[in-house]
């Protein structure tokens, strides 16, 4: 009971420190990509005894420290309690929703086996669903809180279009879960181990492609990301549901951002690139179909498959980085018929054709 | 370990029920008297949650199913009554919607 | 569950009910609603109904209670001043609540032990509560209402997009 007690502290904790590091990388990864972007050098200004050459590391400490020193502003005649509630309502579901995503093989340490997934439940897809659904509350919160009409303007148009976004998500995902069968996400990532012929690895991309493009798309709508940053929009009204905060809340709706991309990168992965899957990598070490092999230990196997999923999340939250440097802003009707008339539609097409596909298969 | 009897459920589930009723009664904001409906719903569908338990019969639980399926039918249509309620009399409030009182 | 973790939940979730009714600022009354949907979705997965539980907060804390929310930022309510009762309103409705409370209340604690079946402690099966418990039941013996609900479903997103619609003048 202990050990268990443990091993799922333990899990919690590498899960935490893992969407808290990414978070932090993807701020700097952000500003390089966006100076990348615009042909200038950016982020180099941090500096430690004089020292700037190292930026990531140097940014990774300046950004926090200069967040926590700065004076928390709470304007007058906002509502205090809701106002201080809102970066918190905002950040935690966004973490939690982390849990149910699997970024390894099951460990065997002697005797006990270790499910490489800090929460393991059989409904994980529905979790994450839940999990994500409740993001806009710290964007209606924020922008009701703030006594601001332009916070306010912002939360309208954050609710309103994660609401939208939110079914194409869902008949994404809906297609994805009828595809393998099951709802927990190490079922699925298992799915997709086997080669099709030996060659290919049967990832998700291969079945549900369609799918693949609604939940990338309504995952950076619901991220609140350029194109889709309306309830942001910097250019319009100041920063949207944030304007009025400073300081630590303000580093907290900062990092709810990167952490939802990261979420958006780990179901990505998880759903459609195999998630901790290795191509021709078994459980006994590389089985190449042309003849070779190479048998390796099995804590190598599992640390290679825990670090390709790794890169695999990052690789998606550069393209989301890059998406957002890259596209102009949507205008309201665009967004709103975007969504309801294309990603809908296109969605629920998708759903009937991939049923239809599996009665027709399995019979 | 003890364990709760299903008419605690029951009695928590008459608590809220009552409460639910309570502000539609009281209260005059529209969309206040619609969330105490709401609070109503939920306090029969954890009866019935409680009593699937007890019965062991999944019923129950697909009885919630279309619960929820209603709550929402009837959140869109009455949030869109009363959105249309407050764009021809600029209120909310249920007593000075009259018009068609005698 | 044990009696523990029954009030554990069981007094938030009356107290937070309790502020949706009393709340003067619409935006409180529906946070409130939304604390006591989630405390109620809690107490769904510890009587074994997951699915439930998981559309708990999809549905309402996710999607019911956003449109709520949105409707009541839309119109931006403020905190209204104190609301005119008639006269006799408030004393007619907590003396006809007492007594609904009473009788209701008497009949869950009183009446339900003799009602046959095993009681809420007995152990289940691990498929209890299961989606495809739930939709095994759900599109066999109910398989018309699910059919008759998905057009109520159809006929309340058109009667709303009238509804909301701008009339053209």
């Amino acid at each position: 009971m202990l050990t268990l007690i443990l091993i799922s502290a333990v899990k919690a904790l590498i899960v935490v420190a893992m969407v808290l590091n990414l978070a932090g990388i993807l701020g700097w990864v952000e500003r390089k990509g966006s100076a990348l972007i615009q042909d200038r050098i950016g982020a180099n200004r941090a500096a430690i005894f004089g020292f700037a050459g190292a930026g990531l590391v140097n940014t990774l400490l300046a950004d926090p420290i200069k967040f926590l020193t700065k004076e928390d502003v709470i304007p007058r005649g906002v509502d205090r309690l809701l106002h201080t509630l809102a970066p918190c309502v905002s950040l935690f579901p966004a973490m939690v929703a982390f849990a149910v995503v699997p970024f390894g093989d099951r460990l065997h340490v002697g005797e006990l086996v270790v499910n490489l997934q800090a929460i393991e439940v059989d409904v994980g897809v529905l979790f994450l669903l839940a999990m994500t659904s409740l993001g806009v509350y710290g964007v209606v919160l924020g922008g009701w809180a703030s006594n601001n009409r332009l916070s306010l303007l912002g939360g309208i148009r954050g609710s309103a279009q994660m609401i939208s976004y939110e079914l194409a998500m869902g008949l994404g995902v809906v297609a994805v879960v009828l595809t393998y069968g099951s709802l927990d996400f190490q079922e699925i990532v298992r799915r997709q181990g086997h080669m099709i012929g030996g060659w290919i690895p049967s990832w998700g991309i291969l079945y549900q492609p369609l799918a693949f493009l609604l939940l990338l798309i309504a995952g950076i709508a619901e991220t609140k990301r350029a194109p889709f940053d309306l309830p942001e929009g910097e250019s319009e009204i100041v920063s949207g549901y944030f304007t009025e905060y400073s300081g630590i809340k303000y580093l907290m709706f900062f990092m709810t951002d990167f952490v939802e991309i990261a979420i958006v990168s780990a179901v990505v992965t998880t759903f459609f690139f195999g998630g901790w899957q290795i191509p021709f990598l078994g459980s006994q070490g590389f089985v190449f179909p042309w003849g070779w092999s190479l048998a390796l230990p099995h804590v190598v196997v599992v640390l290679l498959q825990v670090a390709a999923y790794m890169v695999k999340v990052f690789v998606f939250c550069c393209l989301q980085v890059l998406v957002r440097w890259s596209m102009p802003r949507l205008r309201y009707d665009q967004l709103m018929w975007f969504g309801w008339k294309v990603m809908l539609p296109l969605g629920l097409a998708n759903l009937v054709v991939t049923a239809l596909v599996l009665l027709w298969v399995r019979g | 370990m003890t364990t709760v009897p299903a008419s605690w459920y029951a009695f928590l589930g008459v608590l809220l029920f009552t409460i639910g009723a309570l502000g539609v009664l009281v209260r005059r904001n529209l969309i206040i008297m619609f969330m105490a409906i709401e609070l109503m719903l939920n306090a029969v569908n954890l009866v019935f949650v409680a009593f699937a338990r007890q019965q062991q019969t999944m019923d129950g639980q697909v009885m919630v199913f279309f619960v929820m399926t209603v709550a929402a039918a009837e959140a869109a249509v009455g949030l869109a009554i009363i959105l249309a309620v407050f764009r021809n009399r600029e209120t909310v409030n249920a007593d000075e919607v009259n018009l068609l009182r005698w | 569950m044990s009696p523990f973790l029954f009030f554990l939940l069981a007094v938030p979730l009356v107290v937070f009910s309790l502020g949706v009714v009393l709340a003067r600022s619409p935006v409180r009354s529906a946070l409130s609603l939304v604390v006591a949907l989630f405390l109620l979705a809690v107490m769904f997965f510890l009587l074994d109904a997951r699915m439930i539980a998981a559309l708990q907060v999809i549905v309402y804390a996710g999607a019911i209670m956003v449109l709520f929310l949105f409707v009541i930022m839309l119109l931006n309510l403020q905190q209204e001043p104190v609301e005119t009762a008639r006269p006799g309103q408030r004393t007619i409705a907590g003396v006809f609540s007492l007594v609904f409370l009473f009788f209701m209340g008497a009949i869950a604690l009183r009446g339900l032990p003799v009602m046959p079946g095993p009681g809420v402690e007995t152990a289940v099966t691990p498929s209890f509560g299961s989606v495809e418990a739930l939709a095994e039941r759900l599109f066999t013996r109910h398989a018309l209402a699910f059919e008759v609900t998905s057009v109520l479903l159809l006929v309340a997103i058109v009667g709303a997009v009238v509804l909301a619609r701008k009339i053209q003048r």
